[in-house]
């Protein structure tokens, strides 16, 4: 078998005394999308933030592409170029306008020419539906909107694997859908993908797999069909009630 | 004394008022209105300034408080990263040169950076816009240094998450992403350092210079001294209001329209509220 686009190890990540993740092992096939859920606290982000060294981890390895992240002679910028992450509270920089936001990380660090970077800019922005927005700034565009700035800011690095972290959560209802269908269709051009999210209908249609986490460990994975609809262990059954509206806990 | 606390409050504004009108028309009762006008108010003298006054001293006060404040901008943002930087050794060098600074006196260290320079470089025959740009950015840089860094750390974390998951070195994060954001944060208190600056440039007057090299507190002190009149002690004041009024205008324009979206920015300003006091 060929080498999984994301290999997590004997993960440990500990705050203080808090033991945030207990010896995490997690692959990603390449083009696989893993949808990750569980309960608040239970170190969800934490998992996805030691993907791109944004924490680093006690213990265990990360591999992405083979490569050994935790590694201390790792370039972890180098690394970084090639994993996209897209942010709960969206992060667009507050001072640059749409376009720039996206070609200011490929002009300064992958050292593309403005003209280039402009036209990079450009297709993923019309990917993402928002060509017209090149000129705005983050501030007059909606939360749908600029999460999906952001995407096409992560995607404008051509990066190999995209994490997700809650993407939706801080969208009003309405705004998720717009969202959700971005993910949609780059999951189905085949990017390899880790989406933590409270979204099970989306986890359910998108998702090759399901991990659900609790306490710092992972408790059940599986397709979407058996956790979400058919969980074996406890736990995930009483999340999994509490979650989901009342509709789909009768299936 | 039954009275409703609105009555009471309105008596004690009634008192207030009167005190005030009483001691103002006391002292214009009691100042020779005449003499000061004399004084003040020679129009001969007055006259005679123009046009050097403009020419020569105003341009002299905006060129050293700009060379002070470029200077004291480039090493403030120095010292703030210091500060905020990883290795301890930057952290307690940064912090001493601050506590020095603003400890001190700012003729203090303009005397002794003006003359202090020539006398550990000599022979360089250091430019004297150069020593005044040192001395003045010096004395600035201190202030400055503590208000770019709260400005710094008022940028949301999530800015530098984002640069560095896009693959900028923290170096590049800093000055592509936090800085600007940060400067933008700052430019009221940074507008308020710049007039209290444009005030402490009347000290070079104290390293001495010919009379091209004038600003306006020196001017008018020459010309006090020719005319025998007070007369261009008020112009060079007027002088300083053109130039501080408008920038106080801008600095709370600048206030106003970033203070409602940015709450954190509040940090920033009162750092610098409290900078402002203790330098009164
Ligand atoms: N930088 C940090 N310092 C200290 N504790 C932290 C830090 N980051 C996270 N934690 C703690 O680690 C635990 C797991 O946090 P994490 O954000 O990974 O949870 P999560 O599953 O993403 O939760 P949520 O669904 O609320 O986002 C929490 O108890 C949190 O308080
Ligand atoms: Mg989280």
């Amino acid at each position: 078998m060929s080498e999984p686009a994301i290999r997590i190890t004997g993960l440990r990540k500990c705050f203080g005394d808090l033991d945030v993740l207990c010896g995490i092992d997690v692959s990603v096939a390449a083009g696989e999308v893993v949808c990750v859920i569980g309960p608040s606290g239970s170190g969800k982000s934490t998992l996805l933030r030691c993907v791109n060294m944004l924490e680093e981890p006690d213990q265990g390895s990360v591999f992405v592409n083979g490569v050994d992240l935790t590694h201390e002679d790792v370039d972890i910028d180098a690394a970084r170029r090639r994993i996209g992450m897209v942010f709960q509270s969206f992060n667009l920089f507050a001072h640059l306008t749409v376009l720039n936001n996206l070609t200011i990380a490929q002009r300064k660090v992958l050292g593309r020419g403005k003209e280039e970077a402009n036209k990079v800019a450009l297709e993923n922005l019309a990917r993402v539906g928002l060509a017209e927005k090149a000129n705005a700034m983050p501030a007059q565009l909606s939360g749908g909107q600029q999460q999906r700035v952001a995407i096409a800011r992560a995607l404008s690095m051509d990066p190999e694997v995209m994490l997700f972290d809650e993407p939706t959560s801080a969208l009003d209802p309405e705004l998720v859908g717009d969202v959700l269908e971005v993910m949609r269709l780059l999951a189905e051009e085949g990017m390899t993908m880790l989406v933590v999210t409270h979204e099970m209908q989306f986890a359910r249609e998108v998702a090759d797999r399901v991990l659900f986490m609790d306490g710092g460990v992972v408790v059940e994975q599986g397709p979407p069909a058996q956790v979400i609809g058919a969980p074996r262990h406890e736990r995930t059954r009483t999340f999994l009630a509490r979650v989901l509206d009342p509709i789909h806990r009768v299936e | 004394m039954a009275m409703s606390k609105r009555k009471r409050t309105r008596v004690i504004r009634v008192v207030q008022y009167a005190v005030l009108v009483v001691v103002v028309a006391g002292f214009a009762a009691t100042a020779d209105w005449g003499r000061l006008a004399d004084a003040f108010f020679d129009l001969d003298v007055a006259s005679g300034m123009f046009p050097d006054v403009i020419t020569v001293a105003l341009v002299n006060t905006l060129i050293y408080t700009g060379l002070g404040f470029g200077f004291g901008l480039v090493v403030g943002l120095v010292l703030a990263l210091m500060r905020l930087s990883g290795v301890p050794a930057y952290r307690w060098l940064a912090g001493i040169y601050i506590e020095f600074f603003r400890g001190l006196p700012a003729l203090l260290v303009i005397l002794a950076i003006g003359s202090g320079i020539p006398l550990a470089f000599p022979g360089t025959n250091l430019d004297r816009y150069v020593s005044i740009m040192i001395a003045l950015g010096i004395v600035a840089s201190a202030y400055m240094a503590e208000t770019i860094r709260a400005g710094i750390q008022a940028v949301p974390k999530g800015q530098v998450e984002a640069a560095r998951s896009l693959g900028m070195s923290s170096g590049r994060a800093m000055l592509w992403i936090v800085v600007p954001q940060a400067f933008k944060i700052i430019l009221p208190p940074l507008t308020n350092e710049l007039i209290l600056l444009t005030k402490d440039s009347s000290l070079v007057l104290f390293l001495g210079s010919s009379q091209l090299q004038y600003e306006l507190t020196q001017f008018g002190r020459t010309e006090l001294n020719q005319s025998r009149s007070l007369t261009p002690v008020l112009v060079a004041g007027m002088c300083y209001l053109i130039i501080t009024i408008p920038l106080s205008y801008l600095s709370r324009y600048l206030e106003r329209r970033t203070g409602g979206t940015r709450i954190r920015s509040a940090e920033a300003t009162e750092i610098v509220d409290t900078e402002l006091e203790a330098t009164k």
